[in-house]
């Protein structure tokens, strides 16, 4: 294993808790992970010795928080290697992110007739955005099919990306089939036609390395929560030019640069986006969940989730589970969504409760993905930097058990 | 009342339910057809009623889903087939009272529906639970009759 995933569980107190008696088995990081110490008490430390508004008081208390929070967006930027920390904006997460970007620059730039693409592996996240601006416009939603094994089906982009595309919307990682999607060709195709291309890396960013000069996005939304920072907290990363054409999104606070009774002019990128006080002490707490990854290395990461999903898929299929998506680890994340014939995830995920043991039961916010799968519902078990091995052990003797029951 | 564990839930009262569902299948003909889903697990139940004046002269249910939600839909078809429609509405409203823990239930009048209370301690499967007897209500509505 790339990381020494022991010293990182005494980071994480809640790993100190028991479940109905038993050691608590957290397989359920790709809904939301759990928190180190380290990020509890940057939050902690904000508020015992730096609470002010930022960005507006003249004293020093007020100059420390603003600091601090805009040290997070520094560090936001970093990660997903934005070179301008103007091109961040903090949002309350990837939703709130991806609806920016409806509201703001899919309402200036869609028009009747005009066609956004979509997978059919989005996230409700990344499709009900796109289906309300194309209900508004009057513009076409179109869906890029994915194979038998849950890849997107690139050999067809040329039939989905045409003249008529102005915006290209994917996942950077499937919650579902943990498929990692290459993102850099579609963003070469969206651009050959003059579209655009909007990444939800919610569940990519706190599993792989990303760098949105490499991949050429023109959008990147991503969480805190699920990359060990606190909720209500996430970040858009946006080309600088298109941000600063823009108009703003929510009004109020912040986001003025001037007011007049009748009209006003707008701050600055990336000011202009983040109206009203901001989630400071979440987004700080943001910040120092870059730095526990940063320090772990997310090359690490990734290595150690690749060790976990290569075991877990093996030890699933051994069980005689379905498991769904790539069977490539280089072309998938450590999340394992699989379905056991005789028994129904939701009596699975009560079972294993029992158990300790935390997974995912249901459509996990992706019914169209569901259909295509021929399923109502699957388990997921997915993995990250505290999860060991041993753990997938006890999903498989839980897991046996529930068959036990129902054989 | 005893509290049952969740392995003698699912093997002494949904399980014989789940493997083998009385009432299961089109009614046909019928009154009235009704399908309901719980959008959160995707259990669907679509419930066929046949009424005689006011008796519901026949039930059966069609669906798909976890254990639970088929297992109590059974139970209800099981239970409420051949009763006053009044009667079937009114039983329907007591186990909801029952699953809300409203109500604790009187194993004398419930019988063997009194088990469901077991579910009680699994909140988030109380809404499986609950699916079937939500789309009796909804259909005897319907019906005109309740």
């Amino acid at each position: 294993m790339s990381l020494d995933v022991e010293s990182i569980r005494k980071d994480f107190p809640i790993f100190e808790t028991q479940v109905h008696g038993k050691p608590l088995v957290y397989l359920d990081s790709a809904s939301t992970s759990q928190k180190p110490r380290q990020v509890v008490d940057r939050i902690v430390r904000f508020y015992e010795a730096e609470n002010a508004n930022v960005h507006r008081g003249v004293y020093e208390l007020s100059e420390k928080a603003t600091a601090a929070y805009e040290g997070a967006r520094e560090a936001c930027a970093r990660f997903v290697g934005a070179r301008d920390v103007r091109s961040v904006i903090f949002t309350s997460g990837t939703t709130d992110g991806i609806n920016l970007v409806r509201f703001t620059w899919a309402r200036a730039n869609l028009n009747e007739g005009d066609e956004i693409l979509v997978t059919e592996m989005e996230h409700h996240s990344n499709l009900i955005p796109w289906q309300l601006v194309a209900q508004e416009k009057g513009a076409t939603l179109r869906h890029l099919p994915i194979d038998d094994e849950g890849k997107l089906r690139m050999d067809l982009l040329g039939d989905y990306i045409t003249e008529r595309t102005k915006v290209v919307a994917v996942s950077l990682m499937s919650n579902v089939l943990g498929t990692i999607n290459p993102v850099r060709a579609l963003a070469d195709a969206a651009h050959a036609v003059g579209a655009r291309i909007v990444v939800d890396a919610a569940q990519a960013a706190p599993h792989v390395p990303i760098d949105v000069n490499e991949l050429d996005v023109d959008f990147l939304a991503y969480s805190s929560h699920k990359m060990l920072g606190p909720t209500g907290a996430g970040a858009l990363y946006g080309r600088l030019d298109l941000l600063e054409e823009m108009p703003p999104f929510k009004g109020g606070g912040e986001m003025i640069n001037t007011v007049y009774p009748d009209h006003s002019t707008w701050a600055e990128v990336p000011h202009k986006f983040e109206a009203g006080t901001p989630n400071i002490a979440q987004a700080v707490g943001m910040g120092a969940a870059v730095e526990y990854l940063e320090a772990l290395g997310m090359a690490n990461v990734r290595a150690h989730e690749k060790d976990m999903i290569t075991y877990g898929m093996k030890a699933l299929s051994d069980a005689g589970a379905t498991v769904y998506g790539p069977s490539d680890v280089e072309q998938r994340g450590g999340v394992a969504s699989f379905n056991i014939e005789s028994v129904h995830p939701h009596d699975m995920a009560t079972i294993l409760d029992q158990e300790g043991i935390c997974i995912r039961a249901g459509h996990h916010c992706a019914q169209p993905l569901m259909r295509v799968l021929g399923v109502a519902a699957t388990a997921r078990a997915s993995f990250y930097v505290y999860n060991t091995p041993d753990e997938i052990d006890a999903l498989i003797e839980a897991l046996d058990k529930a068959k036990g029951w129902f054989a | 009342m005893v509290r049952l564990s969740l392995e003698e839930l699912y093997k002494e009262v949904i399980l014989d339910h789940y493997r083998a569902p009385r009432n299961k299948g089109q009614l046909d003909p019928n009154d009235i057809a009704l399908e309901r889903n719980n959008p959160l697990c995707g259990d669907e139940i679509e419930l066929f009623l046949k009424f005689d004046g006011e008796k519901l002269e026949g039930i059966a249910f069609d669906g798909k889903g976890c254990s639970i939600s088929q297992a109590s839909a059974s139970m209800m078809t099981e239970r409420v087939k051949g009763l006053p429609v009044k009667e079937a509405g009114a039983l329907a409203e007591t186990i909801k009272r029952m699953m809300a823990g409203e109500e604790e239930g009187d194993p004398d009048v419930l019988g063997d529906l009194v088990s469901l209370k077991g579910v009680v301690k699994y909140p988030v499967r109380i809404k499986c639970a609950l699916l079937g007897w939500n789309t009796l209500l909804e259909a005897l509505e319907e019906s005109g009759r309740n």
